[in-house]
């Protein structure tokens, strides 16, 4: 099922929370809408669940205008941060709920629902679980009775709030990964919300970068980072180096070979798009080795830039493998050539 | 120190508490059981005791629905006039009983702003039924309500939320989520209001007039019978509410038991 949103907007009070959204989700994606908190991401998720209402703007699901439709009738299945699990109920009785408050003419008899019930505790792994309360169930657990619950009524759009938000860095792990494989199984339209960008790329099929409001860039997770539309995108996912291109910027960026056009003022280079080799003329090299971190399988390098009368020492950040590092046997003041191998120009 | 201090509880709790729960049953039985039972026999008891029972009948289902219906109001929703309403549903507590009895005698008396169309359409409220009824609805409102908000607010709406996304109506919602997570709280409520519906003076004093067999409820029957030196009468009646207020202590413990062991 996809999602069409038109020209969505909405207001509290005089703070825009969503202005003017315009986003169309083919169906079976699996979409991450990213942004930092108070960007708008989570309103936006609950506008197409119908728990809040757009001030402007029509929500359509699979071609439907369901922009006045109640929640209960829309069809959708939701995942809230907190799980929002019954918590005066078992397991069992959670993932049953949905079901068992069908109206009678399209309730399945309790057969049928005991047997629903335990094949969607069998797909999230914990049929072993059904005859506990939620409070007696750790983070992870609850998090997959959830997704089951919102299963149960079988939502033809799935909406996840920061699904991962609440769990240890290790469960996180996990889940992300187990979320992709279920998602591949189900194809069911998923959307989930996160402000974690490492999260979005892993587990997304399709990313929407959304800040203050607006929706600054949607593409797959690798056209999001080889090609990100503005600054704000350059910066938000992954790490980055930005160069403001005034005088000693300029200077050092056009010692490693970069020539800025006029019109330009920032430039944005990945710390692996640059290039470090053992300096061949130390006068004129355009580095120094100032420290390193391991980070597992690579090396994080800080850099000050060589420059004759520079007062600002600006650092600069470089990654490469840790065998390369190991290769070249650099140490501290060590001075070094500098090649950028791509640079995003940004205004 | 601790001794002291829980002497000092003691002595209170034996003097102002247990003294005169023991006073009133050796009072009501000072002239032996057969006095005592045909004291609560008579007419005018009985009366006392079927209005105080009617009162408490018609107000505590009312301020039931009342209580979560404002309750549900002031947690689940955003309102011009939602931090009034929440004020006002403190004003039968911060207001004198007797005030509120004379409100409504100047809403309803004879010489109240309604007294002259009751009267062209010969309604009785004001020294009747109706009156009593009304008041203790005033006074009885706030406690359902006041047990209901603090917890509907702490424990936030994803739940409902989440039974609403599910496909469930409202009603359901209400039914299978939010009252079995209320249902201690409420029956608190409840009790509570009961109590003081049964129990009240002041205001149901004001506008009952006092009519033997026909406006008097329990507490006012005790005032009168004492009035007129029939000890007996007054103590027997009185039993009945000390007996009602004990029950009262059980159950509130009983259901702060129960609340206390849902969270855990």
């Amino acid at each position: 099922m996809s999602i069409l949103l038109n020209n969505i907007s909405k207001n509290y009070g005089t703070f825009s929370a969503l202005n003017n959204i315009n986003l169309e989700i083919p169906a079976g994606e699996l979409v991450a809408l990213l942004g930092p908190s108070g960007c708008g991401k989570t309103t936006l998720l609950r506008i197409i669940a119908g728990l809040e209402y757009a001030d402007e703007g029509r929500v359509i699901l699979n071609g439907v205008d369901e922009t006045d439709q109640h929640v209960s009738r829309r069809g959708i299945g939701f995942v809230f941060q907190h799980y929002a699990l019954f918590r005066h109920m078992t397991v069992f009785d959670n993932v049953a709920f949905g079901l068992r408050v069908k109206h009678k003419r399209d309730r399945p008899s309790e057969t049928i629902i005991k047997q629903k019930v335990h094949d969607l505790l069998n797909l999230v792994q914990l049929d072993w679980l059904h005859n506990r309360h939620p409070d007696q169930l750790s983070g992870g657990q609850r998090q997959r009775i959830a997704l089951a619950r919102a299963l149960a009524v079988e939502p033809s759009v799935l909406l996840l709030d920061e699904p991962f938000g609440a769990l240890d860095a290790s469960v996180r792990k996990d889940l992300r990964i187990w979320l992709r494989n279920l998602h591949s199984q189900l194809h069911v339209t998923s959307i989930f919300v996160t402000h974690d960008q490492e999260e979005a790329m892993e587990v997304a099929s399709q990313v929407v970068v959304l800040n203050k409001g607006i929706i600054e860039q949607q593409g797959s997770p690798s056209d999001i980072y080889d090609h990100p539309a503005n600054a704000f995108v350059s910066k938000f996912i992954g790490q980055t180096n930005v160069f403001h291109v005034d005088s000693p910027s300029r200077l050092w960026l056009e010692s490693t070979g970069l020539r800025p056009a006029m019109e330009t003022q920032i430039a944005h280079v990945r710390p692996h798009d640059i290039e470090i080799t053992k300096a061949v003329n130390e006068s004129g090299a355009s580095a120094i080795i100032e420290d390193w971190q391991h980070l597992g399988a690579l090396i994080r390098i800080v850099l000050s830039n060589n420059l004759p009368h520079n007062e600002t020492n600006t650092l600069v950040y470089a990654e490469m493998s840790n065998e390369s590092f190991k290769q070249l046997e650099l140490r501290k003041g060590d001075k070094v050539d500098v090649r950028i191998r791509q640079v995003h120009w940004f205004h | 120190m601790r001794w002291s201090l829980t002497a000092i509880a003691l002595a209170f709790i034996a003097l102002f508490l247990c003294l005169p729960l023991l006073l009133i049953i050796t009072a009501a039985f000072a002239k032996g059981w057969s006095a005592y039972w045909s004291e609560l026999t008579d007419h005018d008891t009985l009366s006392a005791i079927k209005l105080t029972l009617l009162t408490a009948l018609i107000t505590v289902p009312l301020n039931t629905v009342f209580g979560i219906a404002a309750a549900w109001a002031i947690t689940r929703f955003e309102f011009i006039g939602k931090s009034l309403l929440t004020t006002l549903i403190d004003l039968p507590f911060s207001v004198s009983p007797v005030i509120s009895g004379l409100i409504f005698v100047l809403l309803f008396g004879k010489q109240g702003w309604f007294g002259d169309w009751l009267y062209a359409h010969d309604i009785k409220i004001i020294f009747a039924v109706p009156g009593i009824v009304i008041v203790t609805l005033f006074i009885t409102f706030p406690f359902v309500a006041r047990e209901l908000i603090p917890l509907m607010q702490e424990m936030g709406n994803e739940e409902e939320e989440a039974a609403l996304s599910l496909g469930a109506s409202g009603w359901k919602t209400f039914l299978f989520i939010t009252l079995p997570n209320i249902k201690w709280a409420l029956l608190y409520g409840i009790l509570l209001c009961n109590a003081r519906a049964m129990g009240e003076f002041g205001a149901v004093s004001v506008v009952s007039g006092h009519i033997r067999g026909l406006t008097n409820t329990l507490p006012l029957h005790v005032e009168v019978s004492y009035n007129e030196y029939n000890s007996v009468a007054a103590f027997a009646s009185a039993s009945i509410l000390a007996g009602l207020a004990i029950v009262t202590l059980i159950l509130k413990s009983f259901l702060e038991w129960q609340q206390a062991h849902d969270r855990a």
